[in-house]
């Protein structure tokens, strides 16, 4: 049996994007017997890049993204799905990374807070900031890609609706109504064009 | 292992501190300006309780500032960030005094290799005295600068001003880079406290809405908390927690679990653990570890408040007061009112939980920690492992909140335990259901009230005992002839320790509470009731702004809606909060909500009107809902799903008035706007209800029926009658 570390795993995966295998939700020849008999590589489409990582059957998106791809902008808080803090977007749609087996969603679109950005700030990201909508932060990126799911789905949704769509979002530090005037902020900004 | 925080705010002194050596930062930093700030003692007292040790060197260094030659200014301090936003308020200090740009100054935080020693960063201190030492030493360095560019120019200094990052001499026409004045052989300032700084009236940048520094970071997610550093070869930990409280091990068979490729267990006396690869290889080598397990607690939070009661120490001197003669006023009283209250146990819930990254080189230890205590936690370190201190280090990043709860090393020790055991580097994060379990909470209590009013509906007396909960905001700010006032020990079945506000929520719910009640039996307003009773100006400064806001003499009486509101003070701060509910059957639900608060002058006020949502939101839970449950030495209600904590759905409008007073020296205020809110929403659940609640929280399951709302108002006075404005 041989152990890879997470560092040449990383690098495999990288090679293996490059190469183009984007389509194989499985790719045989990189299995290797694991810890529980196969180790399948599932081939994951983050922000736009094809990337393919070893994952046992029941491995959650949420480790498979901070310590597999070191993409640690979504945070861990519950590991129940309670908090939000894990939230990512697969196919456009806000989840909880820290209950969603990587395994099920291969050949499906996931963003993280890491792509959200151009060369300038995403108009949520920058609503945030405008309106100070933080203290200590560790909620932000879920709070944020929250927001962007919510704003995809509902451009322009009332109070009510985005209190009712961010509910399971937690800010312990209690800033939800500049969070609310964010996400207000963002939703004015997109439909403005800005 | 750990060394057990104390019941409240709790630090003690290290036994020596040493003078340090100049040249040793000279060497780190090299060349430009260093300025030491050198202050006979630090300002008075921390926290709680008296700092009684008389070894402590008579200079210490506080606070220190380096302006590098290519102009960058560094400020180096031991208070850390945990979302009430000192790094923002701090840069704002350096800038201020220095007339230099925000852009161009940075803070090194809570490391402890690299800042002056810091008791921590609680009690509400960074503002009243980091800030200040900051300003000082930033307005030292601007007249080093000052000195330097009249030497060299020949002219005199008072001609000289630093603007905008520039030392300029108008007469002349002359003006440098902060740096270019600074090439040549280091420069070293030593200036004491008596600087002359710009008055808050006059402030450019302090006093300001600047936002948060390093904002971007965090909207990006690029900011790194300790669970997110990553050192090379480092394993992810995970601890084997007993069953209940104070189980041991009798056996452990972790072939299975060390079987696993990349897998280590780590057992030293009742400590158990693993590191694996993953953060979830190690949950799932943890689950293989077979432990046995014998002993631990029965602790249950049925029995708790009898328990508090029964085990209560004698009043000692935290907190005492004694005024006139209660037993006669007492006795002599025209109307009585007893009542006792109490408060839970809650949770602070950051949500990052506790972590810490623990990396040995050698016997050098290394540690990464979201921690109110670098110094504190490098103690706790060279403690367990037996190191001198100069082998520890401890760094904290800004990290994911604390509200008092991470005061302690646990995740450090735990997490260097684990390393030093695997020979590599590991990461250990606090599972959620850890977060609730095994670290410590705010104390429960019970609060025993008695008082008495004359005909003319004076108070005339006022017993208050505090059991548990602690001494924190236990004095009334009403004028009373005859008080006694004290705060009793007791054995708390729970570890316990700080919490935002410490004791204050729980004292200021009871004291206000107690007041509404006599306010409504007696028929006089709530408000007009404290006013009578209140000499102190700065409460009644923001009891008149919160009212107007609310407008409190406005308020319509309407089938389920209630109003009331609350005052008080604690650490310089000065709150009053106002309170509208709606009930709806059981549904208790918080409507609007108006906090004033007054801490002299303000630094931040878009920062400081932050802190106060915040806080009155974060106050909401500990009102309406949350509470430990605990039972046969276990917690039950350990994950989210079951420890309820306010939500978007939850949150009232909130109004928030910050009164600015530039003529008084600045408070914190991370603390001080959560104790109103509590009280505010009981008396506004008794003026819709007429029931009157005496325990914090007021609604976990909803509005009590009607027969147990009968039994849970053990006050003297029988719910009132349906009742009319004043």
């Amino acid at each position: 049996m041989t152990e890879v570390t997470q560092v040449e795993r990383v690098d495999q995966v990288e090679r293996v994007g490059q190469a183009g295998r984007a389509c194989c939700a499985l790719a045989p020849q990189a299995r290797r017997r694991g810890y529980s008999g196969f180790m399948p590589a599932v081939v994951l489409t983050v922000n736009g890049t094809p990337r393919t990582v070893e994952v046992e059957p029941d491995t959650k998106l949420l480790w498979v993204l901070r310590e597999a791809l070191n993409l640690t902008g979504a945070k861990y808080g519950c590991g129940e799905g309670q908090c939000g803090a894990c939230t990512v977007l697969v196919d456009g749609q806000a989840v909880r990374s820290c209950t969603t087996r990587a395994s099920l969603i291969a050949n499906r679109r996931i963003e993280t807070i890491e792509g959200l950005a151009g060369k300038t700030l995403h108009p949520v990201q920058q609503a945030f900031l405008d309106q100070e909508a933080l203290q200590c932060g560790y909620c932000t990126t879920g709070m944020v890609m929250a927001a962007v799911g919510l704003l995809r789905a509902t451009p322009s949704p009332t109070d009510a609706e985005i209190a009712k769509a961010l509910n399971h979002n937690l800010c312990r530090c209690g800033t939800y109504l500049r969070i609310l005037a964010a996400v207000r902020q963002a939703s004015l900004s997109a439909r403005s064009g800005r | 292992m750990t060394v057990e925080v104390e019941r409240y705010e709790l630090v003690e002194d290290p036994r020596y501190r040493f003078a340090f050596d100049r040249r040793d930062f000279i060497k780190t930093l090299g060349g430009g300006l260093l300025v030491l700030l050198v202050t006979p003692r630090l300002e008075g007292q921390e926290s709680g309780r008296a700092r009684g040790s008389d070894d402590r060197l008579p200079v210490d260094v506080n606070a220190w500032l380096h302006i590098a030659d290519t102009g960058a200014v560094t400020a180096f301090t031991g208070k850390v960030e945990v979302g009430q936003n000192i790094r923002t308020s701090l840069t704002q200090a350096v800038a201020e005094e220095l007339h230099v740009p925000l852009e161009s100054i940075s803070l090194v935080m809570g490391d402890t290799s690299r800042v002056p020693f810091d008791m921590g960063t609680f009690g509400s201190r960074t503002t009243p005295t980091m800030n200040l030492q900051l300003r000082r030493a930033a307005a030292a360095a601007r007249h080093a600068l000052t000195t330097r560019a009249a030497e060299r120019w020949q002219v005199t200094a008072d001609g000289i001003d630093v603007v905008d990052g520039r030392v300029i001499h108008k007469a002349s026409s002359r003006s440098a880079a902060l740096g270019e004045l600074l090439s040549g052989p280091p420069l070293v300032a030593t200036v004491t406290d008596d600087v002359t700084l710009a008055s808050p009236s006059a402030w450019r940048v302090a006093g300001r809405p600047i936002p948060k520094v390093e904002g971007r970071a965090f909207v990006t997610g690029t900011h790194e908390y300790t669970s997110d550093i990553r050192r090379p070869g480092m394993g992810h930990g995970r601890v084997i927690r007993p069953p209940t409280y104070g189980a041991t091990i009798a056996s452990v068979d972790s072939s299975a679990a060390e079987a696993r490729p990349g897998v280590t267990v780590v057992r030293d006396g009742d400590f158990l653990g693993v590191v694996a690869d993953t953060t979830e290889g190690a949950a799932r080598a943890a689950d293989l570890v077979n432990v046995t397990w014998t002993g631990g607690g029965s602790q249950s939070s049925k029995t708790l408040f009898d328990d508090l009661k029964s085990t209560a120490e004698p009043a000692g001197g935290q907190g005492r007061f004694h005024l006139g003669d209660v037993d006669t006023a007492l006795a002599s009283a025209s109307r009585r009112f007893d009542a006792s209250y109490r408060v839970a146990y809650i949770a602070h819930c950051p949500l990052e939980p506790r972590a810490a990254v623990a990396e040995w080189t050698g016997s050098d230890l290394a540690v990464w920690t979201g921690t109110q205590r670098p110094f504190g936690v490098k103690g706790e370190l060279a403690e367990a492992f037996h190191l001198p201190p100069e082998r520890v280090r401890v760094m904290m990043p800004d990290t994911g909140s604390g509200y008092g709860g991470k005061h302690t090393g646990e995740a450090a020790i735990e997490a260097a335990r684990l390393a030093r055991g695997a020979r590599r580097p590991v990461s250990l994060v606090w599972t959620r259901h850890e977060e609730l379990t095994w670290a410590y909470f705010r104390p429960a209590g019970v609060i025993d009230v008695r008082a008495a009013v004359d005909a003319s509906g004076t108070i005339t007396a006022w017993e208050f005992h505090n059991y548990n909960s602690g001494p924190s905001g236990i004095r009334s700010p009403y004028e009373i002839a005859n008080q006694r006032i004290e705060f009793h020990g007791a054995k708390s079945p729970l570890r316990q320790g700080s919490y935002r506000g410490l004791a204050a929520t729980a004292n200021h719910f009871a004291r206000e509470v107690h007041m509404d009640e006599m306010a409504a039996a007696l028929g006089v307003d709530p408000l007009t009731f404290r006013r009578k009773h209140l000499r102190d100006e700065r409460i009644a400064g923001v009891l008149d702004a919160a009212t107007t806001t609310f407008r409190w003499d406005l308020r319509k009486r309407a089938r389920g809606r209630g109003y009331g509101l609350a005052c008080g003070t604690e650490k310089g701060g000065y709150v009053a909060t106002c309170a509208e509910v709606l009930i709806d059957g059981r549904d208790v639900r918080v409507t609007r909500v108006a906090a004033a608060f007054e801490c002299g002058a303000i630094v931040n006020p878009d920062g400081l009107k932050n802190q106060v949502e915040g806080a009155v939101v974060q106050g909401l839970g500990g009102a309406l809902f949350e509470a430990i449950a605990f039972e046969g030495g276990r917690i039950v209600n350990g994950r989210f799903a079951d420890y309820r904590v306010p939500r978007f759905l939850d949150v009232p409008a909130i109004d928030t008035v910050l009164v600015n007073r530039q003529d008084l020296p600045s408070a914190g205020a991370g603390e001080t706007p959560i104790v109103g809110i509590a009280p505010a929403i009981a008396n506004a659940i008794f003026d819709a209800t007429g029931v009157r609640l005496r325990a914090l929280p007021l609604v976990p399951e909803g509005l009590p029926v009607a027969s147990s709302s009968a039994s849970a108002d053990k006050g003297t006075t029988p719910p009132a009658a349906p009742r009319r404005r004043p």
